[in-house]
């Protein structure tokens, strides 16, 4: 795999590495703009998989709320952020400020960890400021992916969004270690945590200020360029490829059951100890770096489409192998495995499948679209998955979930199968020709 | 990759230069303080949290003192002075319990994982072993021969759902172990009920070392259960009773009642008479989460938490008379010795 930054006569900014004349002219496969962007999102991931991963800790232990509270928190905390997407993802397009967009984000986010702090024990304080936090991670998702997306060159999407997805997933998976080390060395000090947390979050803030290209459109110079409008974005859904994307985004959304069903369903199989259950996240997440290049890489070769049914394919596998025909530590291991495949090969595949069908003076706007919707689809059948598990048990719940994924399989098929229309999308300028 | 000028970003520092040595620089320097900072944060940290040290030798044998936690630490006063002076033993536990010269401290090793320890009376462990999920309560029976706690169980959940609960018996005498009385027969409202929603919390031991009563929890409806530990079976008596504490008599139950069956409301903290099944409130009008502990056949002791999270245990008659009054100040989880 070759990455490389390359770098234009014009603004430019780059990792330190960035400036030698020999890299000028020769194809760049991933831009500098996409390592910026991934280095944000690793320290942040760092940063706010840290306090992911003693919160319940803190609440629980260290406040003394019961459960209940908790899980009053917690509702805000997935609640809070499927309105703001949108709203954020227009108004980037509106006001053609994408990384605006986002570091509002990336701040509001690093600031709640200071809020935690300043809430103390208050449950109703601390809910606010999680939302607020959840709401940061609302607001910078699209505007980030939207920046990927036009800093990249239609035919290698596949490929940034598996180098930003795999940056990312190294700061989700060091975050819990960092967290440990932390309240280790600060004789378990939860403030210390939120403390390093907010200014682990900051380098990601400034990472993003100092290094991150803000991509104002295609036509910011022209005199009476139409700006975005709320009718335009209304419009986006009448486009037929941009509505059956959408469709297909929350149909596989509707067959995905959530990590915390799953990781419960392998405790109950295994009888994991509570003591290890952040490495069955820590499992994932290792699967999903190690593929997630791999699989953008692949997406690029062979098309989005397979690779992306392919990763839905590794999710009906894996909810099989739950209740499968073996068990132990092979059992873990391919499930966790596969269900880091199933990441790698969906998460940013989507997104480099839904850009260049997007016209990208909506772009945020559709890219938040689709994740919102997705997001929406997903709150959905995790209700209706613990529905079912009440009502048949577990085994037969998981299967039907896997069935359910069949099910998205095929129409996602049916959905998207038109001609391959990739490469030169003649509406798609998004890279200037050299 | 590279971009047309009309697409220079605003914000740049350096718009038009290549990579900025500056900006790197700035990054830098920025990244070096802000992880200096949160060094120093961890520094203060440990410096402003000393652990207590040992002021006395503490015991568990019976007589009239009160045992407690105290900044995490388990802690011995004098019944008749309870916020007098106070003995610290080294031991940190985050519950604790004890009867009869026998005593349990669920003890944490690091944040995430905890073990239970059963003490004698000199504070020695006669038996330990890791609990999974955060501890929520802890009991031993008035002979000490059984043990109990309550842990939340949830590390699947940290992002989505809400805790589920674990508990656990061990009988000191044979030896015998039960992790989860989600292994036992449930009997509800009269009929057998399997479900995968049933939880356990808050058991309080009777006098023959064999019954016990918890609340269960299935349907989203919460009970109060007794339970036959040889014959590994529950049964449902009350709904809307958890955290049963049950009289050194054997009569009453003092437990945590929540307002309209609604847990959301908070909790009053009540007494049910077994005899006839009545509820008659305490004097304790303040929310209540926690398993009370009897002090004597007339009081029961509680912990309540200040706004700011401070501890402190309260009394109130157990007849519903009289008003609550504070007994040990910074202090939580008591048990008379």
């Amino acid at each position: 795999m070759y990455l490389s930054t390359v770098k234009s006569g014009t603004a430019t900014s780059a990792p330190p590495t960035d400036g030698r004349k020999g890299l000028r002219g020769r194809f760049a496969a991933v831009s500098a703009n996409v390592f910026a962007l991934g280095a944000v999102s690793l320290v942040t991931d760092v940063s706010s998989e840290m306090v992911t991963a003693v919160l319940p800790l803190y609440l629980v232990l260290g406040l003394q709320l019961s459960p209940l509270a908790y899980g009053a928190i917690d509702g805000v905390y997935t609640g809070a952020t499927a309105l703001l997407r949108l709203v954020g993802g227009y108004v980037a397009d509106r006001m053609h400020r994408r990384k605006l967009v986002a570091g509002l984000g990336y701040g509001m986010s690093a600031l709640a960890k200071l809020g935690l702090l300043a809430a103390g024990r208050s449950a109703g304080a601390i809910g606010l400021v999680i939302a607020a936090d959840r709401a940061g991670k609302g607001l910078r998702t699209a505007p980030r992916d939207a920046l990927i997306t036009l800093s990249t060159p239609p035919h290698a999407l596949g490929r940034a969004f598996g180098v930003h997805r795999t940056m990312d997933s190294i700061g989700a998976f060091l975050g819990p270690l960092v967290a440990l080390g932390v309240l280790a060395a600060a004789a378990q000090s939860y403030d210390a945590v939120f403390v390093t947390s907010f200014c682990v979050a900051a380098i990601g803030v400034l990472l993003l200020a100092l290094f991150v290209r803000d991509h104002r459109g295609t036509l910011p110079a022209r005199p009476g360029a139409t700006p975005v409008r709320l009718r335009d974005a209304a419009t986006l859904l009448a486009d037929a490829p941009v509505r059956r994307l959408v469709l297909a985004a929350c149909l596989l959304g509707l067959a995905t059951i959530g990590d915390g069903f799953l990781y419960l369903m392998l405790q109950r199989r295994e009888e994991v100890s509570t003591v290890w259950f952040p490495l069955l996240a820590a499992g994932t997440s290792l699967g999903y770096l190690l593929v997630a290049t791999p699989m953008g890489i692949l997406a690029d070769r062979i098309g989005r489409l397979p690779v992306l049914l392919g990763g839905y394919t590794a999710l009906a596998v894996t909810y099989l192998l739950v209740f499968g025909p073996f068990g132990g530590w092979p059992l873990l291991v391919l499930t966790l495995g596969l269900y880091g495949v199933f990441y790698a090969a969906t998460d940013g595949v989507l997104m480099a499948l839904a850009g260049p069908v997007l016209p990208e003076r909506l772009r945020t706007t559709g890219i938040a679209l689709i994740q919102t919707g997705q997001a929406l689809a997903y709150l959905v059948s995790s209700v209706l998955f613990g529905l079912a598990w009440t009502l048949w048990g577990a085994q037969a719940a998981s299967r039907v979930a896997a069935a359910a994924v069949v099910v998205a399989i095929g129409v996602t098929v049916l959905l998207l199968r038109t001609r391959p229309t990739q490469p030169a999308v003649p509406t798609q300028p998004a890279e200037p020709t050299r | 990759m590279s971009a047309p000028t009309t697409d220079a970003p605003s914000t740049d520092v350096s718009a038009g230069s290549p990579p900025g040595r500056g900006r790197i620089l700035i990054a830098v320097a920025a990244s070096v303080a802000l992880l200096l900072a949160a060094g120093a944060y961890i520094v203060l940290a440990r410096r402003g949290d000393p652990a207590p040290v040992a002021t006395a030798p503490v015991t568990l044998e019976p007589g009239p003192r009160l045992l407690f936690v105290s900044a995490r630490h388990l802690a011995v006063s004098d019944r008749a002075d309870p916020d007098g002076a106070r003995s610290l033993a080294g031991l940190e536990c985050v519950r604790t319990y004890a009867a009869a010269g026998t005593g349990v401290c669920i003890h944490p090793v690091n944040a995430w994982t905890y073990q239970l320890m059963v003490l004698d009376a000199k504070l020695g462990t006669t038996k330990e072993f890791t609990v999974p999920g955060l501890p929520n309560r802890a009991r031993v029976s008035a002979s000490g021969r059984m043990v109990a706690w309550t842990t939340f169980v949830g590390g699947d959940s940290y992002n989505s759902g809400g805790f589920s609960t674990r508990t656990g018996i061990y009988d000191t005498r044979s030896g015998t172990l039960v992790g989860s009385l989600e292994e036992f027969a449930v009997t509800l409202e009269g009929r057998p009920h399997r479900a995968q929603d049933v939880n356990f919390w808050g058991v309080t031991f009777a006098a023959d070392d064999n019954r016990f009563y918890a609340t269960m929890s299935s349907g989203g409806h919460r009970y109060l259960i007794q339970g036959d530990f040889a014959a590994r079976t529950v049964r449902t008596l009350a709904s809307n009773v958890e955290c049963p504490s049950l009289s050194p008599d054997g009569t009453r139950i003092a437990f945590k009642q929540a307002i309209d069956d609604q847990p959301t409301n908070g909790w009053r903290l009540s007494r049910l008479d077994l005899d006839t099944m009545r509820v008659t409130n305490l004097a304790e009008t303040r929310s209540v989460d926690d398993q009370a502990a009897w002090l004597d056949d007339r009081t029961v002791a509680y912990t309540l938490r200040a706004a700011d999270g401070t501890p402190s245990i309260w009394t109130v008659a157990a007849d519903g008379t009289g008003e609550p009054s504070l007994l040990v100040a910074d202090a939580e989880s008591p048990a008379a010795l």
